[in-house]
């Protein structure tokens, strides 16, 4: 779960990180009301989950009132890679000499947390990474201890950020790895930390991802995702509680198990289709959990198909097969051709239970597909 | 002969009373696996399927001597059970759980490191050789005792290659799900070396996902430590970049780490053949046979 620049500004400025005097704005009145308060120059940054904001003109600096006003009409309401502007973050300008970068991630090959610190801050990390991986510092965290303060000055020092302002850094660093752990952070990030003409350092933007899987001991941060910005069946997808993530074909995908589904999808591709969805509905899937899943896959205007496709471990062949009638019998005139594969536990018995008005049943998952992608087919033609 | 478990295998289930526990532990009964004792804190006393449930892993050990648990406990306490079990000197722990917090497991992955225990998974359907044990939920009736390893990051995929392969009369020595997390015990080289080792496997299937490095860790071991031949799959060709596909490690990341096209082309390099359908694999394997 990805927190915005504000909240994560907020996460920050309350574990004692500077950052810019700022004020969130969802209409053109209240950003001039917060650029009348915190003064010129001021940043106005659109608060949307999309890397990039700046290039893509969700970001502006305002020396007047004209052009904040400008700035709040341009980016409140705009399109921004497919998600709409409705709040802005309105930020007192900083007059900066020097931008750094620190943040923390999983490394995941070590399997233990790792610290990076680099003078290359205010640009894209990884292209950091990818074209001069010399000029970021790193050290790796042991998650029984935690970052030791030597750790956090060393890594400083390693890349080579100015000793007046070094130990500052270092308190930084330290701070994020205090609510990296704490908060179950899965990244956590300042790019960039200004450094000031007066030698003083501040956060001027924040990214802090927290692990889905410990939302639930984070209740405070959980109670911060907003399930408006996101797609809005991604949103419904998740009040049923299915892994789902919407792709831009027509072939719509129900299966069980991440590996099977990601399988299918890619066999829908090998075939000549085209994925609309992954739907994982997870193991031991009963009739009620079918029948939602059939709802997501149709409420998709893009799906011309759909193959369910299910082996069943402690998922059970029969309570699909009811579940699929169940949702189909509800329908006047069955929305898009269903086909089903069923293995594995109970396979024969729902077989014999699915009702062959309603779906075409296929016996392997390469016939299964095919036939799907040809229906597809038709209905496009 | 077999990897990892056999039929002396003597399991302790933690979580034995919970509804999977419970229903996963009469299965493994039922598949002839030794589950001697279940652990559950407050249920000690207890009987589950006939298996008698004890206060801790320690106490459950000492009884009944087992050297293997499974652990079905839920997200919020499945790192401190995995530590329960690793701090009880045990050989093997399989974590079934899925949704162990990430930063849980780097805790777990550090004291693995300190012990001698193997641990496989978290969010992983087990381990079966067939005919003598499974530790998990695979579906038994699916196996069949043969000359084949495999391994996989996902449990539903194991069985979709698990039947080709049995369809045309292929059995199995071993079959381990190492899990789809981000951090895991057993990797794909752990269970390779071990896969090489067995005289009785004669091939061995590789079946990876996106995320991660560790199918082109894998293809390095193949290349310079194998000579026993593996052919692979990889799921997730069509995943888009950032999102992560339902397992918590299945993720590419933004600056194109963990593709499924650099999975593909690391292990052709390392000469394994590739199959574009689970079905394809099955022909790879029946080629090397």
């Amino acid at each position: 779960m990805k927190l915005h620049e504000y909240q994560a500004k907020q996460v920050f400025a309350d574990a004692g990180i500077p950052t810019p005097d700022s004020r969130l704005a969802s209409t053109v009145d209240e950003v001039m009301d917060a650029v009348d308060e915190i003064g010129y120059p001021a940043a106005i940054k659109a608060q949307v989950h999309v890397g990039g904001r700046g290039k893509a003109g969700g970001i502006k600096i305002a020396t007047s009132a004209e052009e904040a006003r400008e700035a709040a009409e341009s980016i409140l309401g705009m399109d921004l890679k497919g998600y709409t502007v409705d709040r802005v973050l309105v930020e007192a300008g900083v007059d900066f000499e020097n931008e750094l970068y620190v943040g923390i991630t999983m490394d995941r090959n070590e399997g233990e947390p790792v610290a990076m610190v680099s003078t290359e801050g205010g640009v894209d990390i990884e292209s950091v990474a990818e074209e001069t991986p010399e000029k970021i510092a790193r050290e790796h965290i042991d998650p029984a201890f935690g970052l030791h303060p030597y750790q956090a000055r060393k890594v400083v020092f390693e890349a080579g950020i100015p000793n007046d302002v070094a130990m500052d850094v270092a308190s930084i660093l330290g701070t994020l790895y205090d609510l990296y752990e704490s908060r179950d952070a899965s990244d956590i990030e300042i790019n960039p930390v200004m450094i000031t003409s007066d030698r003083e350092v501040v956060a001027a933007d924040a990214v802090m991802n927290i692990d889905e899987d410990a939302l639930f001991r984070q209740p405070e941060l959980a109670e911060m995702e907003d399930e408006a910005a996101g797609d809005e069946l991604e949103a419904k997808a998740n009040e049923y509680g299915f892994d789902y993530v919407r792709l831009s074909g027509n072939v719509g995908i129900i299966g069980n198990g991440a590996g099977l589904v990601m399988t299918t999808l890619d066999l829908v591709d090998y075939y000549g289709g085209s994925p609309a969805n992954f739907l994982d509905i997870g193991g031991g899937a009963k009739a009620e959990r079918v029948t939602k899943a059939l709802d997501m896959v149709f409420s998709d205007e893009n799906v011309d198909s759909v193959v369910f496709n299910i082996f069943g471990g402690i998922t059970r062949g029969d309570e699909v097969a009811k579940g699929i009638n169940e949702a189909l019998e509800g329908f006047d005139e069955i929305p898009k051709p269903v086909v089903v594969r069923l293995a594995g536990t109970n396979a024969e018995e729902g077989m014999e239970i699915l009702n062959e008005d309603l779906v075409q049943v296929e016996g392997t998952l390469e016939d299964a597909v095919q036939r799907a992608v040809k229906n597809a087919e038709e209905v496009t033609q | 002969m077999s990897i990892f478990v056999d039929d002396d295998t003597r399991v302790v289930v933690q979580g034995i009373t919970g509804g999977e526990g419970k229903f996963h532990t009469e299965q493994m009964l039922e598949y002839g696996t030794n589950v001697v004792a279940g652990a559950v804190p407050g249920k000690g006393g207890q009987e589950v399927a006939g298996v008698p449930v004890y206060d801790t892993v320690d106490e459950a050990v000492d009884a009944e001597d087992a050297d293997a648990s499974v652990v079905f406990v839920p997200p919020a306490f499945a790192g401190d059970a995995v530590f329960e079990a690793l701090d009880t000197d045990l050989d093997l722990v399989v974590a079934i759980t899925e949704g162990i917090p990430t930063q849980d497991m780097a805790k777990v992955n550090k004291r693995l490191s300190e012990v001698d225990t193997r641990l496989i998974g978290p969010n992983c359907p087990g381990i079966i050789t067939p005919g003598e044990a499974k530790l998990g939920i695979l579906p038994g009736n699916i196996f069949e005792s043969g000359d084949v390893g495999l391994v996989s990051r996902s449990g539903t995929l194991t069985y979709q290659v698990v039947s080709n392969l049995t369809e045309r009369g292929i059995g199995q020595t071993t079959a381990i799900g190492i899990g789809g997390d981000p951090i895991i015990g057993t990797t794909f080289v752990d269970a390779l070396e071990a896969f090489e080792a067995d005289q009785d496997t004669k091939a061995v299937v590789m079946c990876g996902e996106i995320g991660g490095e560790d199918e082109e860790k894998a293809a390095k071991f193949i290349a310079e430590n194998m000579d026993t031949p593996v052919a692979g799959f990889i799921a997730g060709r069509t995943a888009p970049p950032g999102k992560r596909m339902g397992h918590a490690g299945a993720i590419v990341s933004g600056s194109g780490t963990g593709t499924a096209e650099s999975k593909i082309s690391a292990l052709n390099d390392a000469g394994v053949p590739v199959g574009d359908t689970p079905n394809e694999v099955a022909d790879h394997i029946e080629d090397f046979l």
